[in-house]
């Protein structure tokens, strides 16, 4: 084995190496996080001191809260990713089963045209996209937010999920086709849950993008009642930007949703990335 | 009869033809129109040809063009590097807090460009004073600068910033290249004395060269279809003086105008037109000049 050859002083190489970049990483959310709960003398007077009672200061999310209306933009952001993520998988799932299990005329063909928007991005087509929203009435609606997204999701999803049924197998299915099931029985019931690891790993790739978009929101979605929070920390940020107690208390509420939705799916992600999808 | 196959496809494929596919082939149309004293017409190549080379249009696209390969570039050179070894080290068998680290450093990745451009802002200020303090501390506070405010540092720190917050991405997808390397393959090579660094140069980079290309190229895409970050960090206008202009930016401020400029569908039309003649080309040069000659190992 490689372990037990690996010289000592190679892992402690290994160990400052990754420390060290660990640290690159996560001192920025570090810095913002404490200076988040200080006074703003103290946000100046000592940048790197962590919070402590003597300059413990709650004024910047107080600010926050009374000033934007985070709680919605977050409801909004919270729609429109879970509803893009359920039909990027739903409709993605779908098509890439169709793709791995059937041989039918035009299967390479239109993998390929499915393919093609990994390597486009729908941006380009943002002109005729906002025309085709005005005239379905769909501009400031979330709606349109969800649809451009799951355009948007799918190519990739299609690709790994697609990827990934290839593997389960042949018996398996054939068996419950003798046992009477219907081809979407086969699907919903015996296909999907052995791909769930894909379907975690597509859900992060599909997710992240979703919920930090600017552009998209920026463009067909500015009202206030449909503001996301990314579009709408951005306005807020501009507004306040000589406020630095709400500032750092504004970033600090947009980080921590999303961190905490990646500790939920970080166990499923590498296993759905390892299990030979995107290679 | 087969209809469940089109039950299957019909979803996926409407949406992603109607919003994906028609609205791209729309701007490209749009892009051979403009407006002619009044009316509409048909110019052909007059967009472009003006785009490329109407002194009005042609220095700001080929200076966002010129920054945006500076910008590509940088990533090449910083972001996939640190993340071919970042990934190499977690890959050490029994290698302690792995997932510690992988986790850890994935975050940045995860946070939205409002964040990442505000967050760096203020650690860059020199009113706050974080960066300045952090020189001092190891003696090299006379290096410090308005990075974000000097025409000439500007686009190189914010492509860093960008590399900051991306490398994860190629981090896992090599990190699983590594992990999938049959462990036949690496016990031989120590059967041979190959091991620690000649192993990975010798053994385990030609087996990941495939993935090395596909982060290539999707860095490629991502960076000539970036925005957010810029935007967030030095508005519309791309600034000091246009120096972090690339081509989103230059498209956005096109389109939908900015401050005294109108905005003119037909001329951004022509940018996204561009756009997507430069990733395609790309991706043409990746998939036949590169792909083809990639050689793939099969366990």
């Amino acid at each position: 084995m490689a372990g037990v050859r690996m010289s000592r002083g190679h892992a402690i190489a290994a160990h400052a190496i990754l420390i060290a970049y660990t640290g690159i990483a996560l001192f920025p959310v570090f810095v913002t996080v404490i200076n988040s709960f200080k006074s703003r003398k103290a946000i100046f007077a000592d940048p790197l001191a962590l919070p402590w009672p003597g300059n413990f200061d709650l004024v910047g999310y107080e600010t926050v809260l009374k000033q934007g209306d985070f709680f919605g933009y977050f409801q909004n952001s919270m729609i429109v990713t879970v509803a893009s993520l359920f039909f990027v998988i739903l409709f993605g799932a779908m098509a890439a089963f169709a793709l791995s299990e059937y041989r039918f005329r035009g299967n390479m063909l239109m993998g390929l045209y499915l393919a093609l928007g990994i390597m486009i991005p729908i941006r380009l087509g943002t002109v005729a996209i906002l025309e085709i929203m005005v005239a379905g009435g769909l501009v400031n609606t979330l709606t349109a937010l969800i649809l451009v997204y799951t355009a948007q999701g799918l190519p990739l999803a299609i690709f790994i999920l697609a990827e990934f049924m290839k593997t389960v197998s042949d018996d398996l299915k054939n068996a419950g086709r003798i046992d009477g099931l219907s081809e979407y029985a086969i699907f919903f019931s015996l296909v999907l849950p052995l791909v769930r690891p894909a379907m975690a790993t597509v859900a992060v790739f599909t997710m992240i993008p979703i919920w930090n978009d600017l552009w998209f929101p920026l463009i067909l979605a500015p009202a206030e009642e449909v503001k996301t929070i990314t579009l709408g920390s951005q306005i807020f940020i501009g507004q306040f930007v000589t406020n630095w107690n709400a500032v750092l208390a504004a970033l600090s509420l947009a980080i921590l949703p999303v961190l905490v939705l990646y500790l939920i799916f970080s166990r499923q992600l590498i296993r759905g990335i390892t299990a030979g999808a995107v290679k | 009869m087969r209809w469940h196959i089109g039950v299957f496809l019909a979803p996926a494929v409407i949406v992603y033809s109607a919003l994906m596919i028609i609205p791209l082939f729309g701007t490209l149309n749009q892009s051979l129109f403009n407006e002619v004293d009044g009316a509409v017409r048909f110019v052909g190549t007059g967009n472009f040809a003006r785009l490329f080379g109407d002194p009005l249009w042609a220095g700001a696209f080929w200076n966002a063009l010129g920054n945006n390969a500076w910008f590509f570039v940088i990533h090449m050179l910083v972001q996939n590097p640190i993340g071919i070894l970042l990934a190499a080290l977690l890959s050490t068998p029994r290698l302690r807090m792995a997932a510690f680290y992988r986790t850890a450093i994935f975050v940045p990745t995860l946070l939205s460009f409002v964040i990442v451009g505000f967050v760096w802002k203020l650690i860059l200020s020199p009113i706050w004073g974080i960066a300045p303090g952090m020189l001092d501390l190891v003696g090299l506070k006379s290096l410090f600068a308005p990075w974000l405010g000097k025409e000439e540092y500007a686009l190189t720190t914010l492509a860093l910033i960008s590399v900051w917050q991306f490398v994860g991405i190629p981090m896992m997808l090599i990190y699983a290249a590594l992990l999938s390397i049959p462990d036949e393959v690496t016990e031989a090579a120590e059967m041979d004395g190959v091991t620690g660094l000649s192993q990975f140069w010798k053994i385990k980079l030609p087996l990941i060269l495939p993935s090395i290309g596909i982060i290539s190229i999707l860095t490629f895409v991502g960076n000539f279809n970036a925005f957010d970050l810029i935007y967030v960090a030095q508005g519309a206008l791309a600034g000091p003086d246009y120096a972090t202009d690339i081509l989103g930016t230059f498209l956005y401020r096109t389109f939908f105008g900015f401050q005294l400029q109108l905005g003119d569908p037909y001329m951004g039309s022509a940018i996204a037109g561009a756009m997507f003649g430069i990733i395609l080309l790309g991706v043409c040069i990746y998939l036949f000049g590169i792909q083809t000659r990639l050689r793939r190992y099969q366990f």
